[in-house]
Parts: structure tokens; C-alpha cells; sequence
């Protein structure tokens, strides 16, 4: 943005702060967020539909975890990032893009990060076990979005968020 | 529109109106740094506000709240009061922008009916609105540019009592939308610069929909209030908003009232909840009005019977309409657009972001100049918001660019006005077509785009799957 665009931006009503986020499929990473300082979400096991893993990676440390969401340790951690939290970057990757994502960890990214196993790669952090239920119950939240039910009163607010088509 | 229209339209400003943005500006600079410690700039932002506000009914209070912030106490009344002479600024700012496209238009607007206010706020609300009143005071008192990780989760407790509370849906929507944009900017302090207008236009709406005795009634039913009608509805086009975690479509169109009587230009909005991960044509299927999206996408009319109209906004009950013969929306648009008459907004929703005039322009040249679109009739150029174009419609930046017809909205951001395009007439192939926004509010009609949907899965099954497995444990 140059400077002189910065003005007017800073006096608009209506400008985009959150890039449009990508459509993916949901069935391996229902869930996936950047919040609370971390990259974290919720991967389905591959094994078990009643069971699902909650994973998380710390911005800034890079200090990873992965858990059931009964606290049960990820089998997979042995001294490394598991395959679910692979499955995390690479959906993170997908609906936010490598920059966006990369950015919010504060991993260095240097020449440039594409894949989730790049992003990975750069972490320099450890495991950290942390509460599964924070996230856990964000994810519930996330779905409890979908029992509101719909309204016909108008939002006069929602003029504030017009509809895009930009970035997609 | 005419060319001579958009000249008269585009030729100057209302009085006043640059003065009263000055003012909003000194305000959301001082929001941005917080009231903990108001600086001298603040301190003056904050008394030219209570000066220019003086002789209004507002005077002697936002004088005091002024006062008061100045000195380091924050109180919820003296919040409100800013948030009242911002309101009331840009609603006059509002008023004027709209009375100028009137007079171009030559458009009628009925006066507004004052109806009575819920003295109290709707059952089960108070907690949810002392929790969201005190999270906006945390807001106000730490700044926009001290906002961390902290604040903004402090923020989800309030939003989730809001959403639970039908009647406050108008506050929830907002504080959520509000909140995300904090949460992907933090620290904000190391944002290269504050989207301060913007924030501070949700937060002073937010605080005033958080009020007891204001308009935290509004968001409800309200199904009772206002004059009952019957007719006609001739669809113009469909408004896709959107954030996060909700979806509004507000189809525009044309009323014309059963028994006779002057074609009224009306609203009909749907909303629901929704997550981030469903984006595009997939929105249409969260919206719980089939008869309403079926005369959309069919391009018919619709016979709507004792349907609430509060203003201009047509309380939808989508059991009350039955869908009607085909109306194309081009020559609604040329027959009826010039004699229905309007209505005003409720004076507190006035702020010139509401800005949503339907019109009719024709036999221009699309330009596009560096990704800006514009229209040039009659050798003046409107810019054309191609950036509010949906993604759950067929709608593109390029069709637009190839059409000679366009049924749009007029708007108003920052000093100018621009034309948000609802359907254009366009020539694909060497013919000409007509493409809407709302033409896959029944699912998409273009092959590529249903293979795509189809590959990706269908997210909101995918959800509710794992909403019937995980939730109610």
C-alpha cells in the first residue's frame, strides 16, 4: 500500500482487513484457525468417525501439540510435528495462504513458503503439551454456528461486509 | 440514469459535509489511541466534537461525556453520548448525500413514521448487553492500536450471550464481524495503519445497539409494528452480504400494493449463520427462504400477502408469498424504477454506508483503467465497485466490463460515488445476455461451477456431520 493510498484506506467505511478465505474440503480438517496467538484446529482420525485430534502450533515459539480431545497424547509425536498436524498446516495453507499463515507464526519465511511441510520444516520449535479443550471448544462453538437459525429482520450492520468476489 | 443525472450527481459536495467527516476523523483517531490517557490531540477531536454538537439536543451531553474522557473517567453514558454525536453526524451526512441523489433521481421518499421504541430490551438480554457494553468500554479505553490477543478473546464471552439471544442478532452479527477483523490484525500495534473509520463505525453502531433504552429492541421480531401490504413484488436484483460467520441477501424490488396506489420501492432481507469454511454458491442453501430465492433465480414475480413494511424494509415471511409470473428485471427496472417511491431509514441506521439506490443505467461505455472500473455516459464517468460483486453469484469484473445495461445500487464511500452492479446486459460470444446476482440462488446454472462445487464437497453436510457427532455431549 503506498502512502498515499494510506489516508483515504484509514477514512473508508468499507475495506477488506480479512482476506477472502479459500473454499477446501472439510472432511480430514473440519477445523482451522489463526487465533489466540496460534495456528490450531480440529483433524478427523483417520481410523475412528467418533474421535477427533486437536492440534496446535504456538506463534512465535513454534512449540507444536496434538492431542485427542479427551487429552489423550497423539501416538504420532515422536520428536517431530504427526501427520495431523501436517494435515493442519497444509489445510491452513489452503484457506489462508502459505504468507498469510507464516506471517502470523513468525516463522521466517525467507525465500518464500508454500507447502505445509515447508512451513513445518521452519517451525525451530518443540513439543509442548497444552489443553485440548481451549481449541476443542472453540471448534464446538465454530459448530454451534450452524444450529442459529436464520432470521428475516434485516442487518442493517451487515453493510459493512459486502459480499466479494476478490482474491477468489 | 441519465448523463445529465450523473453530472448534476457528481458535480460537488453538500455543504457541511467534509466539516462533519473532519469531526468523525478527530473521534476515531482518539478511539484509535484510546481513552485511557487522552492526549491533547484527543482532548481537542473531543472538544470540537462537543462544540460543533452544542446547539443539537445532544449538546449538553456529549459536553460532559467530553469533559469527563478528557479528564480519565470512561463511563458507559458518556460512550454512548460519542457514539450518539457520531451517529449523528454521519446520519446528517447521510440525509444530505441522499436528499442530493433524490433531487437527481427525481425520486418521491415517503417520510419516516415514527413508531414507538421497545421501552426495554428484548427477555433474556440484559447480562448479554451489560457483557457486550463492557467489552466495547475495554475497547474504548485501551484503543484500537493497543488491542492484543487477550481483549479480543475477552470479547467471545459476550458474543456468544448475544448470539444466544434471538432479539440481539443485529449486535451479535456485528460485534462478530468486528472481533474476526481484530483477531487476524493483532498485535494491531504492528499494523503499518488502523482501519479507524471503518472500526469506529462498528464500534459507535455496536454501543448504541447495546443500550438498553436504544436500539437493542431493534434486532428482534418487530414482525408487529409498521403497516401491513399486500401486491405485487417485482424482484430488481439481490445485495449479498457477508462475513465470517453470516450471510444477508437483501433482494430490492419494486411493490405494487394490491387495491392501487403509488409502486413502493422495497427490501426483502434473509440472513443466516454461517462459518468461514463455506464460502460462494453454497451460501444460497444457509438462507431460509425458498419461495424468495425460487423468484430470484427464475426471474419471476412474487404475490405477497399482509407482509409487515417498516420503512422501506419488507419483513419477509416467506409462507406468505407465492411465486408468480416470469418479470424480467430490466424492464421493472425501466418501467417502474422512475415513479416508486422510497422510504426513509430509521434515523439511527442512517450513516452513509446504507446508501443502496437502485438504478438503471444504459448505452454506456464500460471502461476498466489499471483494475478500476468505471461507466462513462454522456461524457461523465461513475466508478463501478466491481469489488462488491458476490462469489455466490455469476456475476465477474469481466462481465461488467462487456455490458452495455446495468441494474446496480448507487453507493457512497469516501468522497465519491460509485455504482455496485446487481445484473448487467453483456455480449458474450457476439450475444447479448443478461446475467443477475441472485442466478444461482437455487444452485449454480453454469456446468464448470457445479463440477467444481461437487469436487470440493458439500461443507455445510460435512459440518453437520460433525456437529451431530461432537455437539450435545
Amino acid at each position: 500500500m503506498a502512502d498515499a493510498d494510506r489516508g483515504g484506506w484509514e477514512q473508508r467505511s468499507v475495506v477488506r482487513v480479512l482476506p477472502v478465505v479459500q473454499p477446501r474440503k472439510l472432511a480430514k480438517v473440519p477445523f482451522v484457525e489463526l487465533a489466540d496467538g496460534r495456528l490450531q484446529g480440529v483433524v478427523s482420525s483417520g481410523s475412528n468417525l467418533e474421535r477427533v485430534y486437536v492440534s496446535s502450533i504456538v506463534a512465535g515459539t513454534g512449540s507444536y501439540h496434538c492431542s485427542t480431545n479427551n487429552n489423550r497424547p497423539c501416538g504420532g509425536l515422536r520428536g517431530a510435528p504427526c501427520n495431523h498436524l501436517h494435515a493442519l498446516a497444509d489445510e491452513a495453507v489452503l484457506q489462508y495462504g502459505a504468507d498469510r499463515v507464516a506471517r502470523y507464526l513468525r516463522v521466517d519465511a525467507g525465500d518464500g513458503v508454500a507447502t505445509g511441510a515447508e512451513l513445518l520444516g521452519r517451525l525451530g520449535g518443540r513439543h509442548e503439551p497444552m489443553p485440548a479443550a481451549v481449541v476443542f471448544s472453540r471448534f464446538l462453538r465454530h459448530l454451534a454456528y450452524l444450529e442459529l437459525p436464520g432470521t428475516t429482520t434485516p442487518v442493517p450492520e451487515l453493510h459493512w461486509f459486502p459480499s466479494s468476489r476478490v482474491g477468489c | 440514469m441519465l448523463g445529465t443525472q450523473l453530472a448534476e450527481l457528481l458535480d460537488g459536495e453538500p455543504a457541511g459535509l467534509a466539516q462533519a467527516l473532519e469531526l468523525v476523523r478527530g473521534l476515531d483517531a482518539a478511539l484509535a489511541h484510546g481513552f485511557a490517557r487522552v492526549g491533547e490531540e484527543g482532548a481537542r477531536a473531543l472538544a470540537d466534537l462537543a462544540g460543533a454538537l452544542s446547539v443539537t439536543p445532544l449538546g449538553d451531553r456529549v459536553a460532559e461525556a467530553a469533559g469527563k474522557l478528557t479528564a480519565g473517567s470512561v463511563a458507559d453514558e458518556h460512550l454512548l453520548a460519542l457514539a450518539g454525536a457520531r451517529a449523528a453526524l454521519l446520519g446528517a451526512g447521510y440525509d444530505a448525500l441522499l436528499a442530493r441523489l433524490d433531487a437527481v433521481l427525481g425520486r418521491d421518499r415517503l417520510g419516516w413514521q415514527r413508531r414507538p421504541v421497545p421501552a426495554a430490551p428484548p427477555p433474556g438480554a440484559a447480562n448479554a448487553l451489560a457483557a457486550c457494553r463492557s467489552w466495547l468500554r475495554e475497547l474504548a479505553i485501551t484503543g484500537w492500536r493497543g488491542v492484543d490477543h487477550d481483549l479480543v478473546a475477552a470479547g467471545g464471552q459476550p458474543i456468544e450471550a448475544a448470539l444466544a439471544v434471538p432479539g440481539l442478532r443485529r449486535l451479535a452479527v456485528l460485534l462478530d464481524g468486528l472481533a474476526a477483523e481484530l483477531r487476524a490484525s493483532c498485535p494491531v500495534a504492528t499494523m503499518p495503519a488502523v482501519p479507524a473509520r471503518r472500526w469506529g463505525d462498528l464500534w459507535a453502531r455496536a454501543v448504541l445497539l447495546a443500550d438498553n433504552g436504544g436500539l437493542a429492541g431493534s434486532g428482534g421480531g418487530g414482525g408487529d409494528a409498521g403497516e401491513m401490504v399486500s401486491g405485487r413484488l417485482l424482484v430488481l436484483g439481490a445485495d449479498v452480504h457477508e462475513h465470517g460467520t453470516a450471510v444477508q441477501a437483501q433482494v430490492h424490488g419494486v411493490l405494487e400494493p394490491a387495491g392501487g396506489g403509488a409502486a413502493r420501492l422495497v427490501r426483502a432481507s434473509v440472513a443466516a449463520a454461517k462459518v468461514d469454511t463455506i464460502v460462494g454458491p453454497a451460501l444460497w442453501r444457509l438462507l431460509p427462504a425458498p419461495t424468495l430465492l425460487r423468484a430470484l433465480a427464475e426471474h419471476r414475480s412474487l404475490d405477497v400477502t399482509d407482509l409487515p413494511l417498516h420503512g422501506g424494509d419488507l419483513l419477509w415471511r416467506d409462507d406468505q408469498a407465492l411465486v408468480g409470473e416470469p418479470a424480467d428485471p430490466f424492464t421493472t427496472a425501466r418501467v417502474q424504477l422512475a415513479a416508486a417511491a422510497a422510504a426513509q431509514a430509521p434515523p439511527l441506521d442512517r450513516h452513509p454506508v446504507g446508501i443502496a439506490e437502485p438504478v438503471l443505467l444504459e448505452g454506456y461505455a464500460a471502461r476498466t483503467d489499471a483494475g478500476a472500473a468505471s461507466f462513462e455516459l454522456g461524457g461523465h464517468a461513475v466508478a463501478v465497485d466491481v469489488d462488491r460483486l458476490p462469489a455466490c453469484g455469476p456475476l465477474t469484473a469481466e462481465l461488467v466490463a462487456a455490458s452495455s445495461a446495468c441494474l446496480g445500487l448507487v453507493r457512497w464511500e469516501a468522497g465519491r460515488w460509485l455504482v455496485q452492479p446487481l445484473a448487467v446486459r453483456a455480449t458474450v460470444k457476439r450475444k447479448v445476455v443478461g446475467v443477475h446476482n441472485g442466478d444461482w440462488a437455487q444452485g449454480p446454472t453454469d456446468p464448470k461451477v457445479v463440477k467444481a462445487e461437487a469436487k470440493a464437497g458439500d461443507a455445510v453436510a460435512v459440518l453437520r456431520e460433525r456437529a451431530g457427532r461432537l455437539l450435545r455431549r
